[in-house]
């Protein structure tokens, strides 16, 4: 066995929980063309790392960033949980939208320009179910599409085509990406196989950088159970360059204490000063699924959400500190999202329900910082069946960032996703210009009315009138649970012009319908009110 | 350093650190007493993974409603009839210069066709292979087949170099027949086996050029041993070499026969370690049988063969290190038992099957897998099922991918490095941990990862670890909690911590979520409704378990 058939199967070496698992088949490992090998070097020159904050159990968003222009009616919407509007912290260059008052950190952020709010992100027919919109996020598949691979996997395929047959090598000798505090993840999972390797826990992870591993029975069992262990860890090839970078890092900013969110940020601080090449890092936090007592009703600003959300601001703002001080904040963007925000009308167990759309925030010192978005549309009268609108498509999240953060050409970044949505893909001022040395589209243009509909309230049809600044253009009607109920505009314009389109709804049930308008980077939401 | 330096240097390393050395008294001194406690799934599970291949969940809940010893005497006790013999599913060869075996139909079996061509052995050595990786997943519910690996490896016989597949399996056909039969009637058969006969030389064996080569191993491997109580002579193994001499092999009937006139007809006279015992010289066509019986009556007469073959199946069925207390309390009183019922291999089983000792904690779970155990104990753990036997191209063709991977694990089934076997049953010190290094273990990982995510295919038929069609056969997958320890219980003779556990529950089965019911939701949504959709959402999940759970080395102890 010669030196890459011994990397080609330690490669796929195991697991355990003191030690490392990765999630390889053996499957992939057979293909490999000459022009697949000549490009095992990461096809684009960039040193860029992104770190994923996933937030699982669906955050409620409107309680996060709170709509301050409308607050009476988001107060009406949700009388027993609302944030007293006097408690909402502002954010830099923002007005009219605030934060939840636990998240200083990030308000700071806002203030120091290194954090961007992205309001009303989700997609057409929401799933409210954890697993299958968490599958949703990850593969980013459309709602009724089965993805069997990873948003993040595909990029990392891209980029190192044929992994893991031949890696690590001397062009990359690290892991392409790596998560912390879970098993296994949907998001790295490439075209055939994983491209991610994930250490088990922030516990047995700083039992890997420090070399042991948890104690054995005194037993032949433990012998044999202690000595198998040790062969695992010697083929795991990963584990010393981990290890190694790990252990480069001698000195961090302070981080906050009973924080696993902070604890995990604070090994991929490490991990990214330590010199690893590892382009993306997956970290999660959970608890957000807060049905019932998510606020403490005496004080509404405390509680369980206002303490998750303090941990995640305080934790984002430790790491960026951090970054900072080791000098790598450059090269760092991190991005959070959530499977699912909550329903816009509070329940009576002083909680919210699985919803939809809802907001995310990116950090980082070259992202293009400020809100994007405006403040969902909220009801005079919610219903417990109310959705917050999507403005943003997630989709057009990850592809902007491969494009303007990963430096990929647009065309690629298209073909990394399903490609019946490849149209819909937004550019967004998400990040700075020059970063890649592209041009950065110019900004939205706010103020103007770009899409309408006449007549309104109506009964049985109305029509929808937009102006479009010409290439592609998109309008899709919502009902207020998200479900897309058609897509009147999918096509090409060849110039700006304004146009209109009728749109039937004789079938439907009254209540509010939202036309949702994508031209470019602009987009927005319009109500429309079917009456009796 | 190579691998073996590389290897005892870090065991060294080990156990400069470790607590737990060699040496130290971790070992128990429980005896051969009948067991009497608790008689629970652990124990079952514990009795079928070393005695089969795997314990299938069908298997423990079969003999977890029999008493223990119903149980051990039922798995000595094998009623299946013999399996149907190999079969043509290799193509009549083309190639010039090959004389192919066309009067062979596909499908039909080539156990009776003379052909001694080397191609068309070839191609039978590799069909009796398949075939055996077929019969060792398919077993029936008894000990029969690993006994048969087991004596196999003993005679340590290479069919790649006796060639061939007909004398392979006819040689695997006297080990099935005596497997829980009798062991001196097994050496009577086997000395004059054609197979071995070639492999260790008897068929040169003759008066003028005595060929010491089948005697010495008879001696030193088969049933003496070269302990410290194994005392017999270089003049012993010239002697017994004369004994044997005159056997040959019928090119055209695949049989040994006894030649006479190559026999030495001379007295043999032995040392004293077999207290000068003198085999009379015979003449004629019973010469050869008649000497053959005195020898082996002489030798079977010393106490250490039975020593010698209750140590080898105590390192193939309970564990590899054999101390002081053990060698007093389990191999000596065994050793008894054996000569006592003139070494009918079941009584001896099944006192050390039914003893205290087998069933002693410290002997639980010690037991790293061997490449069979781990690849054939999978498969029917999770419940591969392959073709009716009409479709022997599709089995045969599955059968060699997992024969393969046994092979690439370091186990070639009938094809040892030599004549001494598997060197994880005789090596010292390591033994059993030979079978792991950083070669084979990763190895044993992309095997279990291959049947989760894809498995092999042959003739549009697709054999997979099926992980939803598995947790339905348990007792309450809906809830994780009890999926993850009745899978644990199932798959691991050593349990994980609760925080592990836990932490695995969260991150796999619940992605994240911190609410049980979550996994239970989509498992009722699955099994009420088994949409696509629902169907990927548990299965997602459980590949991902299935997957950590082999990968962990806890999987690789049994």
């Amino acid at each position: 066995m010669n030196r890459k058939d011994f990397l080609l199967n330690a490669i796929p070496a195991a697991v355990i929980l003191p030690e490392v698992i990765n999630g390889y088949s053996v499957k992939a490992m057979t293909g490999s063309s000459p022009l697949v090998q000549a490009l095992m070097r990461g096809t684009t020159l960039t040193d860029h790392v992104l770190v994923i904050v996933q937030l699982s159990g669906g955050n409620d968003g409107l309680n996060m960033v709170i709509p301050v222009a409308d607050y009476s009616r988001y107060y009406n919407a949700r009388t027993n949980i609302a944030i007293p509007e006097n408690r909402v912290l502002n954010i830099a260059g923002v007005s009219g939208t605030g934060i939840h008052p636990s998240m200083t950190g990030l308000q700071t952020l806002f203030t120091e320009g290194k954090a961007k709010l992205i309001q009303a992100v989700g997609y057409p027919q929401p799933n409210f179910s954890h697993f299958r919109a968490t599958d949703i996020w990850m593969s980013a598949s459309n709602s009724n599409q089965e993805v069997y691979s990873g948003w993040a996997g595909r990029y990392l395929n891209y980029e190192y085509p044929n992994f893991p047959t031949g890696y690590p090598n001397t062009d990359m000798t690290d892991p392409l990406a790596i998560q912390i505090g879970s098993t296994t993840t949907l998001t790295t999972q490439g075209p055939s196989v994983n491209m991610g390797m994930s250490i088990t826990s922030a516990t047995n992870f700083y039992n890997l950088i420090n070399g042991t591993t948890d104690p054995v029975p005194s037993t032949p069992a433990g012998k044999e159970l202690k000595f198998i262990r040790q062969v695992n860890q010697q083929t795991q090839k990963y584990s010393s360059v981990i290890r190694n970078a790990a252990n480069a890092v001698t000195q961090q900013v302070t981080y906050p204490t009973n924080n696993s969110l902070a604890d995990q940020l604070k090994i991929v601080a490490r991990l990214i000063a330590g010199g690893l090449k590892t382009r993306v890092y997956m970290v999660s936090f959970g608890g957000f699924d807060n049905h019932s007592v998510q606020v403490n009703t005496a004080d509404t600003t405390t509680g369980t959400h206002a303490t998750l959300l303090q941990r995640v601001s305080d934790a984002i703002k430790a790491f960026q500190d951090d970054i900072k001080f080791l000098n790598v904040e450059n090269r760092v963007v991190g991005m959070t999202y959530s499977e699912f925000g909550r329903r816009i009308k509070s329940n009576s167990s002083v909680g919210t329900d699985h919803g939809a759309a809802a907001p995310m925030f990116l950090f980082g010192s070259s992202v293009d910082a400020g809100m994007l978005g405006m403040n969902p549309t909220i009801p005079a009268a919610p219903t417990v069946n109310d959705n917050v609108p999507m403005q943003y498509d997630f989709r057009s999240i990850y592809s902007t960032l491969l494009e303007k953060w990963f430096c990929l050409d647009k065309a690629i970044v298209e073909s990394l996703f399903p490609p019946n949505i490849n149209a819909q893909l937004q550019s967004l001022p998400l990040i700075k210009a020059g970063v890649c040395s592209g041009v950065t589209p110019p900004p939205q243009i706010t103020g103007e009315k770009i899409i309408w509909n006449y007549p309104h309230p109506f009964t049985v049809g109305t029509d929808i009138f937009f102006k479009t600044q010409g290439g592609h253009t998109l309008i899709q009607v919502f009902d207020t649970l998200g479900r897309l109920i058609t897509t009147p505009v999918d096509k090409e314009y060849a110039a700006a012009m304004q146009d209109k389109v009728h749109f039937a709804a004789d079938a439907l049930p009254p209540g509010i319908y939202y036309a949702r308008l994508q031209n470019g980077i602009t987009q927005k939401v319009w109500p429309m009110l079917k009456v009796r | 350093m190579d691998r073996r330096e590389f290897l005892t240097a870090r065991r060294k390393k080990q156990a400069d650190n470790a607590e737990n050395i060699s040496g130290k008294p971790y070992r128990t001194t429980s005896g051969i007493a009948t067991y009497t406690g608790a008689w629970t799934e652990q124990e079952v599970t514990h009795l079928l993974k070393r005695t089969m291949f795997g314990a299938t969940k069908a298997d423990i809940d079969y003999f977890k409603f029999r008493t223990m010893s119903q149980a051990v005497d039922e798995l000595l006790t094998p009623t299946a009839p013999d399996p149907n013999p190999p079969v043509k599913e290799y193509a009549t060869s083309t190639t010039p210069g090959v004389t192919p075996d066309g009067n062979i139909a596909q499908g039909t079996t080539w156990i009776n066709d003379i052909n001694s061509d080397g191609t068309v052995q070839s191609q039978r050595r590799s069909s009796y292979k398949k075939w055996w990786t077929g019969l060792l997943i398919n077993q029936d519910r008894s000990i029969r087949e690993k006994l048969i690996m087991f004596w196999t490896d003993h005679f340590g016989n290479e069919t790649a170099e006796v060639g061939y597949g007909n004398w392979a399996y006819k040689q695997h056909t006297l080990i099935r027949q005596y497997a829980v039969g009798n062991f001196k009637n097994l050496v009577r058969e086997i000395t004059k086996d054609v197979s071995m006969l070639r492999y260790l030389n008897g068929y040169l064996n003759n008066k003028n050029a005595p060929d010491e080569n089948y005697a010495r191993e008879l001696m030193e491997l088969f049933t003496l041993g070269k302990g410290p109580d194994s005392q017999y002579t270089e003049n012993d193994v010239k002697e017994a070499a004369k004994v044997l001499t005159g056997w040959q092999i019928d090119g055209a009937t695949y049989t040994s026969v006894f030649n006479a006139n190559r026999h030495a007809t001379t007295n043999k006279l032995f040392s004293s370690f077999f207290n000068n015992t003198t085999i009379t010289g015979r003449t004629g066509t019973t010469a050869g049988d008649l000497e053959l019986a005195d020898l082996l009556n002489m030798i079977f007469a010393q106490q250490e063969v039975a020593k010698y073959i209750v140590r080898k199946f105590y390192r193939w069925f309970v564990y590899y290190a054999i101390d002081a207390a053990t060698e007093t309390n389990v191999i000596a009183p065994l050793a008894d038992i054996f000569r006592t019922n003139n070494y009918e291999i079941k009584p001896l089983l099944a006192a050390l099957f039914k003893s205290e000792h087998f069933y002693d904690m410290l002997n639980r779970g010690c037991y790293i897998k061997t490449p069979a155990d781990h690849v054939i104990g999978s498969l029917r753990e999770m419940n591969i099922q392959f073709r009716p036997e009409a479709e022997y191209d599709t089995n045969y063709g599955l059968w060699n991918t997992f024969y393969s991977w046994m092979v690439n694990m370091g186990q070639n089934l009938h094809d040892p490095p030599n004549v001494s076997g598997m060197p994880a049953y005789y090596q010292e010190p390591s033994f059993h941990e030979i079978w792991i290094n950083s070669d084979s273990l990763p190895k044993r990982n992309q095997f279990t990862d291959t049947m989760i995510n894809s498995g092999y295919s042959r003739n549009g038929y697709r054999v997979q670890f099926n992980c939803v069609a598995f947790a339905q056969t348990l007792t309450n997958p809906a809830n994780p909690n009890d999926l993850i320890d009745e899978c644990l219980r199932m798959f691991f003779r050593n349990d994980l911590s609760a925080q592990s556990k836990a932490q695995i529950k969260t991150q796999i089965l619940l992605t994240g979520q911190q609410w049980d019911y979550y996994w239970t939701n989509a498992w009722a949504a699955y099994i009420s409704n088994p949409t696509t959709a629902n169907f990927n959402t548990v299965n997602t999940r459980l590949k991902s378990l299935f997957q950590y759970f082999f990968n962990l080395s806890e999987y690789q102890l049994s």
